[in-house]
């Protein structure tokens, strides 16, 4: 069985910051602490009405994709709570799959 | 659902419930489980089996165990110790708290009348469907007060709705209605999504949830935005319309012409269903696309283009947002938005723009216990004679109006203000804060009903009311205020914290007091069971056990006779018919169709002040951080947004010397506020924006810091009274100012 990962389709990522805030829940992790945090790309114009502006949320050493709540069959608490459920949790060979088929904008992290 | 709304498991005790407010939202019902151990709310995790949220939540929800655990909550009644604006409080029990203020009302209208008693309501709390029987049915007074220059907030937009469609919020079709959602047969996927003056990912405004708009997008819907900034959102969007501020009835009336002019309307609903189209016609030809260009800043081929888009796909819809409210000339910008929608016929149709019922759900014990007063008494509401197009739609005074009264004492003097959720000397909603703050020292006795010390409780309150988080209490959301509910939900309680109590407990404890024929009922359940049952034939056991409700939705109301009490085809208006040119309207003085006015103080409407004053400044868009001015204490919160942001374009910061993160003060011919510079391309060079609703919890709270109120206070650069000719609408969204660099960049010492 391969590893799971997290895919985060930044097409859809809208910066809501609820990762962050459901994983300090779940890892109890103090202020200046985090288990997945917010990265910005952009605003910058690339051409006319182009505009390049990304939010990806990266997961940290201190992320261990919810062990306790998916060995239970629950999705990991970032999964569950992601306004724009840009977030999926599940095998990397499946993910990868649905990355191909999705085409653009979409990555994947194996913490 | 199908969960128990109540579990033990690992010994936590689990709560379902939909959320409202305290802390502040508007009416969306997330879906949520409370978790509590030793009596303790120590978690909340999103519900996957609601049907709309489907587990998800925002941050302040998230962090929502922060807000009802935090120290500084005010959990019992206090009454004040020393002089207003003296941190000094006295706890006392509920009976001494309702024997004082009983007392003080008796006086008042025994000696004054019941009119020298104002209530006033805070923004889409809870309060703003309560405060209405606090007043009318509890207390007695016909002044209750939304306090926002020109009632700057959802009340236009239900107001244009009314006279021109003559039905409830008109809302995007997101299949909110029905339980199986986007799989529902009959519904169709918008094909595009006109969003104007909306960023609805952070403000899920009137009760619709923002995401939904992701979600739509996924399967294939389009984005139009018409915005002055390049939100996140609009770089996603296929056409984004970056105009001015204020100038957007103009850029309206221009798509009109081209949807016209070009032939792509829907003739068969404009032959049938509207009224007033030859004149309406002829209006639209005053905004030629060019002309509209040099008004509004937006590229004259982006204009036609859009308009073409929209007009010429499947069915669309039409999310409009609060910029629609906060604009002189909003009216005719509503009008002219409902406009595009009706012609173009996307009207109650599947994927287009969902339209309430006249009448709202669950709204019998809100406005209509007016019935409560004599007419005599009725007749001394503040402004309404003055000004019937808001006295007609809206049951409350004319904010602007009272502010005069209580600064003039005319046409009586006010004596007892009652605040409900409402923290108005910061830059929430009222113009001219210091003004109000000013005139607010008039009254005599003050009562605040809250969950922490603010700024306007710690100048005014006498006796301070502590009010329960929505985790506390037992109560019903309703998703627009029951003007287009998409669903009902059940609000469970699932811990008590010191003696807070709810709204609805207060105003019952209260009523009883004062008025008991109007308050037969012994506890939170039987005020709702008496609500729910007669309308939908069950009560709030069964709403709790079911965990929400969803009406369903009938399209094309309007061909069946759905809409008129009198069974007719037709639209609730006048004339019968969607009133592309209003009879209303014309009896009030007003012009029948849709117009441009410039914004009173802009680059065109005042030059001259603009040479002192030449950047555009527009306010409030919102973060996913806070509602209006609440959640600044709470830690994680703070993390995210530490401080108030403006914005500005990176060419315009150069010319003023001023960095990323500089301090900066944005000031004007009304006022001055300090905020932090972002500096950003996704602003127009001439326009800068600053958000609203700061105050500093961790600043002195007596006079004269009042939590630091006055130093980023950007609502006291909008003026007062500077409202539409039907009473709506101020300029919170479009007034001049200047940028400098702050002297003193040390904002925390």
């Amino acid at each position: 069985m391969s590893r799971n990962g997290l895919m985060i389709d930044y097409e859809y990522c809208t910066g809501c910051q609820s990762c962050e805030v459901a994983c300090k829940n779940e890892l109890k992790l103090p202020i200046g602490k985090w288990g997945i945090k917010i990265t910005e790309v952009g605003p910058w114009q690339v051409v006319d009405d182009k505009w390049e502006w990304n939010y990806i949320p990266v997961p940290t050493e201190l992320c261990n994709m919810c062990e306790q709540r998916t060995a239970k069959g629950d999705v990991p608490s970032c999964v569950l709570h992601c306004l724009a459920k840009a977030i999926e949790f599940g095998p990397a060979e499946e993910l990868a799959k649905k990355m191909e088929a999705k085409g653009k904008k979409v990555m994947m992290f194996l913490p | 659902m199908k969960k128990e709304w109540q579990q033990q498991e690992d010994g936590v005790y689990k709560v379902r419930t939909c959320g409202w407010s305290p802390p502040g939202d508007h009416p969306v019902g997330c879906g949520m489980h409370l978790h509590i151990k030793d009596g303790r709310l120590v978690k909340v995790e999103g519900d996957p089996e609601h049907p709309i949220t489907e587990g998800r939540l925002c941050i302040r929800c998230l962090s929502l165990p922060e807000y009802v655990n935090h120290p500084s909550r005010i959990i019992h009644p206090m009454k004040r110790a020393g002089e207003r604006g003296e941190d000094k409080w006295q706890r006392i029990s509920w009976d001494e708290a309702w024997d004082i203020i009983v007392d003080k009302i008796n006086y008042f209208k025994e000696n004054y009348g019941a009119e020298s008693i104002v209530v006033f309501g805070g923004t889409g709390r809870e309060a703003c469907l309560y405060y209405y029987p606090l007043g009318f049915a509890a207390i007695g007074t016909p002044n209750v007060c939304y306090p926002q220059s020109g009632w700057s907030c959802y009340g236009p937009r239900c107001a244009i709705t009314d006279y021109i469609l003559g039905a409830g919020y008109p809302e995007i079709d997101y299949a909110g209605y029905f339980s199986d959602r986007y799989e529902h047969e009959g519904w169709q996927l918008p094909e595009y999504i006109l969003l104007w003056g909306k960023e609805p990912l952070k403000s899920n405004p009137d009760g619709f949830f923002g995401h939904s708009i992701i979600d739509m997008m996924k399967r294939g819907s389009k984005l139009i935005m018409a915005d002055p900034r390049l939100n996140w959102l609009a770089t996603r969007a296929e056409y984004h319309l970056q105009l001015r501020p204020g100038s957007d009835t103009a850029l309206a009336m221009g798509m009109l012409n081209v949807i016209i002019n070009e032939d792509l309307y829907d003739h068969d609903f404009v032959e049938n269903w509207c009224f007033g189209w030859d004149e309406f016609v002829e209006r639209v030809q005053e905004y030629p696309p060019d002309k509209v260009a040099d008004i509004t800043w937006v590229k004259e081929e982006k204009i036609i283009a859009a308009a073409r888009a929209f007009a010429k796909a499947g069915n669309s819809t039409l999310g409009w947002g609060l910029a629609i409210d906060q604009n002189p000339n909003g009216v005719q910008l509503g009008h002219a938005l409902l406009a595009i929608v009706a012609i173009t016929g996307n009207l109650d149709v599947p994927g287009g723009v969902t339209i309430g019922p006249p009448a709202s759900l669950m709204g019998k014990w809100r406005v209509e216990t007016r019935a409560e007063l004599s007419e005599e008494l009725w007749d001394k509401r503040i402004g309404a004679k003055e000004w019937p197009a808001l006295s007609t739609a809206l049951a409350t005074t004319h904010p602007d109006e009272t502010l005069d009264t209580l600064e003039t004492g005319k046409p009586y003097k006010l004596r007892m203000g009652w605040f409900n959720s409402s923290n108005f000397i910061t830059p929430t909603n009222s113009a001219a804060p210091d003004r109000w703050y000013r005139a607010l020292k008039n009254l005599e006795f003050c009562v605040v009903q809250d969950v922490f010390m603010t700024p306007t409780a710690m100048a005014f309150a006498d006796v301070f009311l502590p009010l329960s988080s929505f985790a506390e209490h037992d109560g019903v959301v309703v998703t627009h205020y029951g003007r287009n509910a998409v669903f009902l939900g059940a609000m469970n309680k699932a811990i008590q914290v010191g003696e807070c109590k709810s709204d609805v407990e207060m105003m019952i404890e209260l009523g009883k007091r004062i008025n008991p024929k109007a308050w037969p009922f012994n506890s939170v359940e039987e005020f709702f069971d008496f609500q729910l049952k007669p309308e939908l034939g069950f009560g709030f056991a069964e709403l709790k056990e079911k965990g929400l409700y969803q009406p369903d939705y009938e399209y094309e109301k309007y061909k069946k006779g759905k809409l008129r009490a009198d069974g007719e085809p037709g639209f609730n208006t006048v004339t019968g018919l969607v009133e592309l040119s209003s009879t209303l309207f014309e009896s009030w003085g007003e012009d029948p169709l849709p117009y441009f006015k410039e914004p009173p103080y802009s680059p065109y409407s005042t030059p001259d002040l603009a040479k002192e004053y030449p950047l555009v400044l527009t306010t409030g868009a919102r973060t996913y951080a806070s509602f209006h001015s609440e959640h600044r204490h709470v830690p994680t919160l703070r993390e995210v947004v530490p401080d108030p942001i403006m914005e500005i374009h990176p060419d315009t910061a150069k010319k003023l010397g001023i960095r990323e993160g500089d301090w900066v003060v944005i000031e004007n011919m009304f006022g001055k506020a300090k905020e932090r510079a972002h500096i950003t391309p996704a602003i127009d060079p001439r326009v800068v924006h600053a958000q609203h609703g700061w105050w500093f919890p961790e600043k002195p709270a007596a006079e004269p810091s009042l939590y630091g109120v006055w130093e980023s206070n950007i609502n006291t650069l909008i003026p007062h009274k500077h409202i539409g000719k039907l009473g709506f609408g101020g300029p919170f969204k479009s007034i001049l100012c200047k940028v400098y660099k702050a002297e003193d960049q040390n904002f925390y010492k």
